[in-house]
């Protein structure tokens, strides 16, 4: 199968503080990839290089062949084909739903506003948001926040689709809607990395789960095997602490 | 079933009414005790027959009104094409002063000693620097007219004032807003134009809208360099009849010119307050 995403040797410091430690990880076509962890241990910086939004120290991050970490990269090309959603939705409060969904793939992709808006209407019918098409995100809850920034991220068709915690968020009843929506993309074939708290959905979405602590990759495998029977300490301990908290 | 309020509700809707009864009294007692002292201080004081002559007189007043409105009509067109100036020289400063771009290193420098300068310089100095000034390096194709030059002053300074406040506006945009257009593929004049500026103006509209009306004021002062406008014209009027009527006139002119800006601010200001209130962000 097609790697659609190649990270080798990546290391990251923030000033002295070493936050990515050595990693490296291929993310085949289609593949539906979750990284775990505790708040600190490195997923958000992990997502934030791959989509060029921090410098890396060491190391390479390949799309699709290309070397995306090389000096003089056309980082706003690079990015217009990762799609990206972080755990404050971010939308653009200025902007209407359909606004927003349509500015990167007409500015960016040089799509006409018909077709764009056709498109995000298309999308948004689908994810039952149609009727919000004409609203502003502050007038939507929580979770269709989070929906409508998701299909923002996936109207320019990206091959890669950054999940940071998408459902921090939100309560219980938002967070089911913003998962089904996840899931959804996943019978599609959509290529995901997704950063999340949720190990029940983990548990059911992925093909691939990685461990991350202190910046280092500890354990990784297929979902049943590595949240059912850890096999590092590490592992072990951060699974205990999410089951005595009542996540698991 | 229909709702019926319980005693409980009854009671404190009454004990509620009582109060605000009492609040409205007492403002009303306030307000006319305040009215008679300011009467009686400014009536009693041993020159007011002399300042209501020579301030208040209704025959001067409707005397002067026609060439003081005319005077008017100067300061009007001055304001408008000055408030234009502004907001388009305000806007290129501040996006200049917020820019990281290298080669826009020299801009980002001009533009700071210029707010510097101009937030710093009295208006009166400028005005008079460039009403002399200008004219007296004789260049021919700039031509000595103290409307043109007071216009230029003015837009001098407060281009420096307007492009201050929009450049907290754009600093206020939270950064994660830059971030998430980025992410999507926008270059960084795409995220300046298409999500920063519109956020960041509309953050700082009514400090903004407030420079404008000071600068709605401010066009009066061009008539120190001899442009008839209102304040000159009104001037004119007193040195001929020796009554300072005029100059009320003027200020009653400017006042009314500037009240539907000021009212438009509040309520612009009120409803962002209350958005923010809606949204819990406060």
């Amino acid at each position: 199968m097609r790697t659609v995403l190649e990270v080798k040797n990546l290391r990251k410091c923030y000033g002295s503080e070493l936050v990515l430690d050595d990693i490296s990880l291929a993310i085949p076509e289609h593949s539906v990839n979750v990284v775990i962890g505790a708040s600190g241990s490195g997923k958000s910086t992990f997502m934030r290089c791959i989509n060029l939004l921090e410098e890396i120290d060491d190391g390479q991050i390949l799309l699709d062949g290309e070397d995306i970490s090389a000096f003089g990269t056309n980082m706003d090309k690079v990015r217009s084909n990762i799609g990206s959603v972080f755990q404050a939705f971010n939308l653009f409060p200025h902007l209407s739903v359909l606004e927003n969904i349509t500015l990167a793939p007409r500015l960016v992709h040089g799509v006409s506003r018909n077709d764009a808006e056709e498109n995000a209407m298309a999308l948004l019918k689908r994810f039952g948001l149609a009727e919000k098409a004409r609203g502003y995100p502050d007038l939507l809850s929580g979770g269709q926040q989070q929906r409508v920034a998701i299909i923002r991220a996936i109207a320019t068709n990206p091959k890669l689709l950054l999940l940071d915690e998408v459902t921090s968020a939100l309560d219980p009843v938002l967070i089911a809607e913003v998962l089904t929506l996840i899931a959804e993309l996943k019978s599609e074939g959509m290529t995901m990395v997704i950063a999340t708290h949720e190990m029940g959905f983990a548990k059911r979405i992925a093909d691939h789960v990685i461990f991350l602590a202190d910046g280092k990759i500890h354990e990784e495998g297929n979902p049943s095997e590595i949240l059912n029977n850890p096999q590092t300490d590490r592992l072990k301990e951060f699974l205990g602490a999410l089951h005595s908290a009542g996540r698991l | 079933m229909s709702y019926k309020p319980s005693s409980l509700q009854l009671q404190r809707e009454d004990a509620r009414r009582r109060a605000s009864r009492r609040s409205t009294l007492i403002a009303a007692v306030s307000t006319v005790a305040f009215g008679l002292v300011a009467v009686i201080v400014v009536t009693g004081a041993p020159g007011f027959d002399r300042v209501r002559t020579s301030f208040f007189s209704a025959k001067y007043a409707s005397h002067a009104l026609p060439t003081v409105f005319h005077g008017l009509l100067l300061n009007l067109r001055v304001l408008i094409i000055a408030e234009i100036f502004v907001l388009i020289f305000g806007l290129l400063i501040a996006v200049a002063r917020t820019t990281k771009q290298p080669i826009l290193f020299p801009l980002r420098l001009v533009a700071t000693f210029y707010t510097d300068l101009f937030r710093g310089l009295p208006l009166l100095l400028v005005l008079l620097l460039v009403g002399l000034g200008i004219p007296g390096l004789r260049i021919t194709w700039i031509p000595n007219s103290a409307v043109l030059l007071g216009t230029v002053a003015l837009i001098l300074t407060y281009s420096a004032y307007v492009a201050e406040v929009i450049r907290a506006g754009i600093e206020g945009v939270n950064p994660a807003q830059r971030q998430a257009a980025r992410a999507l593929g926008l270059s960084s004049s795409q995220t300046l134009r298409h999500v920063v500026l519109p956020q960041a103006i509309r953050n700082v509209l009514p400090p903004l809208l407030n420079d404008l009306v000071s600068l709605q004021k401010d066009s009066g002062l061009i008539s120190v360099l001899g442009a008839v406008d209102a304040i000159r014209a009104a001037g004119i009027e007193t040195a001929r009849s020796f009554n300072f009527t005029p100059y009320l006139v003027a200020g009653t002119f400017f006042v009314l010119m500037t009240i539907p800006l000021t009212r438009l601010t509040d309520w612009l200001a009120r409803r962002q307050d209350a958005k923010q209130k809606q949204q819990g962000r406060w």
